[in-house]
C-alpha cells in the first residue's frame, strides 16, 4: 500500500513538472501576441512610451481605421480567394503525385521524386526575372489568341460583351491564376515530400482490401490514402495557407493592379519609407492573424484525429 | 465606394450591361460575381438586350501608367491625378509596389520583359541608373528642361536635379542630360534635444568636434545617453563618415581616393576612422547602435532617450507623430577639419519617363504639371516632405527651415564624378562597425579597406 | 505494392498501367516543369555571366563566378553562421518540440489549449517578433538585463544583439522559438499515428516508460524525425527576414547569412550573375547536407 501511494505521488509530481514546463513555454508564446494587441490599442505617441501591456484608454478606433485605410475589405477577399485555390491545388496535385511516388511503379519515379526534393533545397534568388518574363510571354500569347478569336465570337455575341470578357480575362483572370500557379509551385515540393513520408507508412493490407472491394488506383487514392494521411494533409494545409497568406513579393511581381492584390498589400501602407504607423500596423496584423489562427484551430483537430487512422497503421 | 461594391451585386449586373467602362474600373469584384453574373449576362445578352456597340473602342483615351514605391504618398497622388484628369481629360494611373526591395525587383524584371510603365522611379546607385539609361529605358529630358530659358529646370533646387543628371564626360558614358523629375528633397544632419542638454548643464549645441566630445562625460554624469542613429543601416554610417571625410581632407582628396590615387591608409582617412573610436571612448554612442535600424533610433530620440541624433529631414514628421512636445534643434555635424562640412542631400525621390512610352509627350506634360508650384506645395503639405520646387516652400517650422537652409551645403555620392566599388563601400562601413564595437583599430580597418580596394582595382584593369 | 499484386502478363496492358501511373504525377511535373525548371535553367545560365541585372548585354565569363565564390571568405563565413543557427535549431528547437509533443501526447488536461498557444509564434509577423525581442534584449533598458541585475548576475549584463559573442546565438534562439511550433505539430501528428496497442504490448513485456520510448517510439518515429530534421535544415539555413528584423543589416560580418549575401549581390551591388552562382552553390550545399542526413537516418532505421 505504501509503495503504491508513493507511486501516485511521483506520478502527480511528474504531472506538475509537465504542467509547469508547458505553462512557461506557453507564456513566452502568448506574450508577443498580447503585446501586439496591446500596441494596437495605443496611439502613435504612446505606443513606445506607455509601458503597460494594455493602455488605460484603449483606442478601439484603430481597428476601424486600419480596416478602411488599408482597404482590407477587398484585400481580404483576394487573400481568401488565393489561399483557398492554392491550398486546394496543392493538396490535390501533391497528394496525387506523392501517392504515385509512394505506391505506384513507373520508370523514372525515383529520379522525378529526387528532382522535387532537390528543388526544395535550391533557392532560386534570381528566378523572379525569368518568372516574370515567362508569365508575360504567356500573357502575350493569350492576348494574341483572344484577338484572333474575338472576331469570330463577335458573330455570336455582342461586341461589347466580347471586349469586356477579353479585358476581364486579361486583367483579372489571367494574372490571378498565374499567381495561383506560381504559389502552387512554391509549396509543391515540400508538400509532396511530407505526404510521401506518410503514404510510405500505409499498410498494404488496406490497399488489397480496397482492391477486392473493386477500387481502382484512383479509388485507392481517394478512399484509402487520403483519409489515412489526414494528419499530414492538415499539416500541409496549415503550412501552405500561412505561406500564401503572408506572401507579398511574388504577388507584387505577378499581379499588377491593386484590386487583385492580397492582404499583405494592405499592411504595407502602414510601413512608410520613413514613418511607421505602429498602432495601425499592429491592428492590421492582429486582424490578419485571426483567419490563420482559425485555420489552425480547425485543422489541428485533424492532426489529432489521426488517432483513429493510426490504429490501423502498423 | 468599397461598400456599395460589396453589398450590391444586383446593381453590378446592370452596370455590366449598360456601362462597360465602369465595370472595367471595378473589375475585381466582378471577378467574384463573374461566376454567377457571367452566366446570367450570357443569357440576357443572348436573348437580345441591346447594347451600344463600339462604346468601348471609342474610349481610346490617353492613359498614363506610373509605378512608385512611396507608401506615404499613395493618397496624395490619387488626389492629384484626379485633379489632372478633371483639368485635361488625361488619365493617369499610379500603382504602388512596396516595400522598396519588392519594388526594385518588379522594376528590374519589367525592364527585362519590356513592360515598364510610362512613369517610374529608381532606387539605388547612380551606376544602376546609368544601366537603365544605356538600356534605353529612360528618356532624356534635357530639351524639355532647358526650354524657355530653363523654365522647368530652374524650378528645382540645383541639388535635386543633380541626382538624376549626367554631365558630359561622365564615367558611365551616358549621353549627357537630365533624366528625372525630382519630387522632393532631403538632407541628413545632426539633431539635439534642447531639454536634455540643459539637464546636463550644457547651454549651447557644439560647434566643433572637440566641444562635442567634451559633452560626452557631462551627459554621462547626468545619466543621459549621448548619441543615437540608425547605424544598423550601413548607408547611414557611410553618410556620417563621408561628411567628415569632406571636412577633414576636402572634396578633391576624397575623389582622388575613389580614383585610386590616394590610399585609405592615408592619415586623413585614419583620422576619419578614428572619429568613431573617439565617440565610442567618450561614451557617446548608444549601446547597440551598430545593429539599430533607423526606425528604432527615431523612436529613442523622440522619447527623449538620447541627447543627439543623426537623421534625415523626414524625421520632423516622425518625431511630431511620436512626441509632439519634443524640444529639439537641428545643426550641421560639429566641424573637425579645415575644409567645408558637406552633408548628404538631394532629391529624395524622382520620377523618370519611359523612353519607349507611347505617350511620352503627355507624360512629360503631366510631370511638368506635377512639379509645378501648386502641386508641389500640396504634396509637401500632405506628405510633410521638403518640396523639390523652390517656390513651394511655404511656412516651415524652425527645424524644417534649418533643413532647407542647408540644402546648398549638400552633396551626394550620386552627384560625384566618380564612384566607389560596392565591395569597398561594404568593407568601409562594416569596418567602422568593427571599430565601434571595439573589435579592430582604425589603422587596421584602413589597411583592410585598402586591400579590398586594390583587389577591385586589379579586377577592373583586367 | 499495388503493382506487385496485379502484374498484368500482357505487354500492352502493362504499358497502359505504367501510363496511368504517370498520370498521377503529371500535374505536379507539369507545373514544376513550367514554373521551376525553366527559371532554374535561366538562373544556371546567368551564373556563368557577368551581368548587372539591367543592361541588355551580358558577358560570358565561364566559371569565374564560382571561382570567386570559392575565395569569398565572407560568403563562407555567412554559410557558417547559417550552419550555426541550424545546429541550434536542430538541438534546441527540435528538442523543445519533441518534449512538448510528448507531453501533449499524454492524457493531460487542457492540452488543446497548449496546442493552440504553441502555434502562435509561427504565425506572428517577423516585425512583431523583432520588436518584442529587441525590447527584451536591449542593452540599456532590456528586460533580460534587468532580470540579470536583480538576481545579482551583473557581470552577464551586455547588449545582447550588438555583442559579437552573443548576437548570433540570440538570433538562433529567437529563430528556434519562432519555429518550434512546426516541429511540434509534425511530431505530434507522427506520435498520434503510433498505435496504443504497441505500447500496451511493450508494457506487458515488462518495459518501463523509458524502454517503451526507446523501443517503440523512436524506431517508429524515425521517418518523421528525419523529415523534421530536413525541414529544420531547410528553414534555418534560409532564415533572413528575422535577422533583418532583429539586427538590421547586421553586425559587422557576424550575423550575415547566405540569403542576405545573395540578395545584397543581386540588388545591392547589382551583380546578378554572381548572385545566381551563389544561389546554386548554396543549393548544392543544402542538397549534400540533406541527402547525407537522409541516408544516415535510413541506415539508423534498418540497423
Amino acid at each position: 500500500m505504501k509503495s503504491n501511494s508513493k507511486h501516485i505521488i511521483i506520478k502527480r509530481l511528474k504531472l506538475v513538472v509537465i504542467y509547469i514546463f508547458l505553462s512557461i513555454v506557453a507564456l513566452t508564446c502568448v506574450f508577443p501576441l498580447l503585446w501586439m494587441v496591446g500596441s494596437s490599442l495605443k496611439t502613435q505617441a504612446t505606443v513606445f512610451s506607455d509601458t503597460s501591456l494594455f493602455p488605460a484608454q484603449p483606442e478601439w478606433r484603430n481597428y476601424y481605421l486600419a480596416w478602411t485605410k488599408g482597404e482590407f475589405s477587398i484585400y481580404f477577399l483576394n487573400s481568401i480567394f488565393y489561399t483557398t485555390f492554392v491550398v486546394f491545388g496543392i493538396i490535390l496535385i501533391s497528394s496525387l503525385a506523392a501517392f504515385g511516388f509512394s505506391r505506384l511503379k513507373f520508370p523514372g519515379s525515383n529520379f522525378l521524386f529526387y528532382m522535387f526534393l532537390a528543388a526544395m533545397m535550391i533557392p532560386l534568388p534570381g528566378s523572379f526575372v525569368p518568372l516574370y518574363v515567362l508569365v508575360n510571354n504567356i500573357r502575350k500569347l493569350l492576348i494574341e489568341f483572344l484577338a484572333n478569336i474575338s472576331p469570330q465570337l463577335m458573330n455570336f455575341f455582342p461586341a461589347s460583351f466580347v471586349q469586356q470578357s477579353t479585358a476581364f480575362i486579361q486583367h483579372q483572370a489571367f494574372p490571378r491564376f498565374a499567381y495561383i500557379f506560381c504559389m502552387i509551385n512554391v509549396g509543391l515540393s515540400l508538400s509532396i515530400y511530407i505526404l510521401k513520408t506518410f503514404f510510405d507508412k500505409m499498410p498494404k493490407e488496406l490497399e488489397d482490401a480496397a482492391r477486392i472491394d473493386g477500387c481502382n488506383k484512383l479509388g485507392i487514392w481517394r478512399h484509402v490514402a487520403i483519409p489515412l494521411a489526414r494528419p499530414a494533409i492538415a499539416v500541409i494545409t496549415i503550412f501552405n495557407a500561412l505561406n500564401v497568406w503572408n506572401e507579398y513579393i511574388l504577388a507584387q511581381l505577378i499581379l499588377s493592379t491593386k484590386d487583385t492584390m492580397p492582404l499583405q498589400r494592405g499592411l504595407i501602407v502602414f510601413q512608410g519609407m520613413h514613418v511607421t504607423d505602429y498602432p495601425l500596423l499592429m491592428a492590421g496584423m492582429t486582424m490578419t492573424a485571426i483567419p490563420i489562427l482559425i485555420i489552425y484551430l480547425i485543422f489541428q483537430k485533424h492532426i489529432i484525429k489521426g488517432i483513429t487512422a493510426g490504429a490501423v497503421v502498423g | 465606394m468599397q461598400k456599395s461594391k460589396i453589398q450590391n451585386p444586383k446593381s453590378k449586373l446592370n452596370l455590366n450591361i449598360k456601362s462597360p467602362k465602369k465595370i472595367f474600373n471595378n473589375l475585381s469584384l466582378g471577378f467574384y460575381y463573374s461566376f454567377v453574373i457571367g452566366v446570367l449576362a450570357f443569357v440576357i445578352l443572348l436573348s437580345g438586350c441591346s447594347v451600344q456597340e463600339g462604346s468601348v473602342s471609342s474610349e481610346a483615351k490617353v492613359t498614363i501608367r506610373g509605378w512608385h514605391w512611396m507608401t506615404d504618398r499613395e493618397e496624395a497622388f490619387d488626389e492629384l491625378v484626379r485633379q489632372y484628369e478633371e483639368k485635361t481629360g488625361v488619365r493617369v494611373k499610379f500603382e504602388l509596389y512596396a516595400p522598396s526591395d519588392a519594388y526594385t525587383q518588379k522594376v528590374r524584371a519589367a525592364a527585362q520583359a519590356g513592360t515598364l510603365p510610362d512613369i517610374f522611379g529608381l532606387l539605388g546607385e547612380k551606376r544602376d541608373f546609368s544601366s537603365f539609361v544605356i538600356a534605353g529605358h529612360v528618356a532624356n529630358l534635357n530639351e524639355e528642361m532647358l526650354k524657355d530659358e530653363s523654365a522647368w529646370k530652374n524650378r528645382f533646387f540645383s541639388r535635386a536635379i543633380a541626382v538624376s543628371e549626367f554631365l558630359s564626360g561622365n564615367e558611365f558614358n551616358v549621353e549627357p542630360g537630365v533624366y528625372g523629375v525630382p519630387l522632393d528633397v532631403m538632407n541628413i544632419q545632426m539633431l539635439y534635444n534642447k531639454d536634455l542638454l540643459k539637464e546636463a548643464g550644457i547651454r549651447k549645441p557644439p560647434k566643433t568636434w572637440d566641444q562635442f566630445l567634451a559633452m560626452g562625460p557631462k551627459l554621462k554624469a547626468a545619466g543621459i545617453h549621448g548619441f543615437v542613429s540608425g547605424w544598423g543601416e550601413m548607408w547611414m554610417i557611410d553618410c556620417f563618415a563621408s561628411n567628415y571625410a569632406f571636412n577633414i581632407m576636402g572634396e578633391e582628396k576624397v575623389m582622388d581616393t575613389i580614383r585610386g590615387e590616394v590610399s585609405y591608409t592615408d592619415t586623413d582617412w585614419i583620422e576619419v576612422f578614428n572619429l568613431f573610436k573617439e565617440m565610442r571612448d567618450a561614451g557617446f554612442l548608444y549601446s547597440g547602435i551598430v545593429t539599430m535600424v533607423n526606425k528604432t533610433a527615431e523612436q529613442l530620440f523622440s522619447n527623449e532617450k538620447s541627447a543627439f541624433s543623426f537623421n534625415g529631414s523626414w524625421c520632423v514628421n516622425v518625431y511630431s507623430g511620436m512626441n509632439p512636445d519634443l524640444n529639439y534643434g537641428v545643426m550641421l555635424p560639429p566641424k573637425k577639419g579645415k575644409f567645408p562640412m558637406k552633408i548628404w542631400g538631394g532629391a529624395g525621390s524622382s520620377f523618370l519617363v519611359n523612353n519607349r512610352s507611347l505617350f511620352k509627350k503627355e507624360t512629360i506634360e503631366f510631370l511638368k504639371w506635377l512639379s509645378d508650384d501648386a502641386q508641389q506645395t500640396y504634396l509637401a503639405e500632405v506628405t510633410k516632405n521638403l518640396p523639390a520646387n523652390k517656390n513651394s516652400i511655404g511656412k516651415l517650422s524652425p527645424v524644417l527651415s534649418g533643413f532647407v537652409k542647408a540644402m546648398e551645403d549638400t552633396t551626394h555620392p550620386n552627384i560625384w564624378p566618380v564612384h566607389e566599388f560596392p565591395r569597398v563601400i561594404e568593407a568601409f562601413d562594416k569596418g567602422i562597425q568593427a571599430i565601434i564595437i571595439g573589435e579592430k583599430s582604425p589603422a587596421e580597418i584602413a589597411l583592410e579597406v585598402q586591400k579590398v580596394k586594390e583587389k577591385e582595382l586589379k579586377k577592373k584593369r583586367r | 505494392m499495388v503493382e506487385a499484386r496485379l502484374q498484368p502478363k500482357n505487354l500492352t496492358m502493362r504499358i497502359k498501367h505504367t501510363l496511368t501511373n504517370y498520370l498521377f504525377v503529371l500535374p505536379a511535373v507539369l507545373i514544376f516543369g513550367i514554373f521551376y525548371v525553366y527559371p532554374f535553367i535561366k538562373v544556371f545560365q546567368l551564373s556563368l555571366m557577368e551581368w548587372d541585372g539591367i543592361l541588355p548585354t551580358m558577358q560570358f565569363i565561364g566559371i569565374d563566378n564560382f571561382k570567386e565564390i570559392m575565395e569569398d571568405k565572407i560568403w563562407w563565413g555567412s554559410m557558417w553562421h547559417a550552419g550555426y543557427i541550424t545546429l541550434i535549431a536542430l538541438t534546441f528547437q527540435n528538442g523543445l518540440a519533441l518534449l512538448l509533443a510528448l507531453a501533449c501526447n499524454k492524457e493531460i488536461r487542457a492540452k488543446n489549449f497548449y496546442r493552440v498557444l504553441f502555434f502562435i509564434p509561427p504565425i506572428l509577423s517577423e516585425v512583431v517578433v523583432g520588436l518584442v525581442w529587441q525590447w527584451i534584449l536591449d542593452g540599456n533598458y532590456g528586460v533580460l538585463n534587468n532580470i540579470l541585475t536583480s538576481i545579482g548576475l551583473q557581470s552577464m549584463v551586455r547588449n545582447w544583439l550588438a555583442d559579437p559573442k552573443t548576437a548570433l546565438t540570440c538570433i538562433a534562439i529567437v529563430h528556434s522559438w519562432k519555429g518550434f511550433g512546426w516541429g511540434f505539430i509534425i511530431l505530434l501528428a507522427g506520435l498520434q499515428t503510433i498505435p496504443r496497442q504497441l505500447y500496451e504490448a511493450a508494457r506487458v513485456d515488462g518495459a518501463g516508460s523509458w524502454q517503451s520510448f526507446t523501443k517503440v517510439t523512436i524506431p517508429l518515429m524515425m521517418p518523421v524525425f528525419s523529415m523534421v530534421i530536413i525541414l529544420t535544415i531547410l528553414g534555418s539555413m534560409q532564415v533572413f527576414v528575422l535577422i533583418i528584423a532583429m539586427v538590421g543589416q547586421g553586425l559587422v560580418y557576424h550575423t550575415t547569412v547566405p540569403v542576405l549575401r545573395i540578395l545584397g549581390a543581386m540588388t545591392g551591388s547589382s551583380r546578378f550573375g554572381y548572385a545566381c552562382a551563389q544561389g546554386i552553390v548554396f543549393g548544392l550545399v543544402l542538397i549534400v547536407v540533406s541527402f547525407t542526413q537522409k541516408k544516415f537516418s535510413e541506415k539508423m532505421k534498418y540497423a
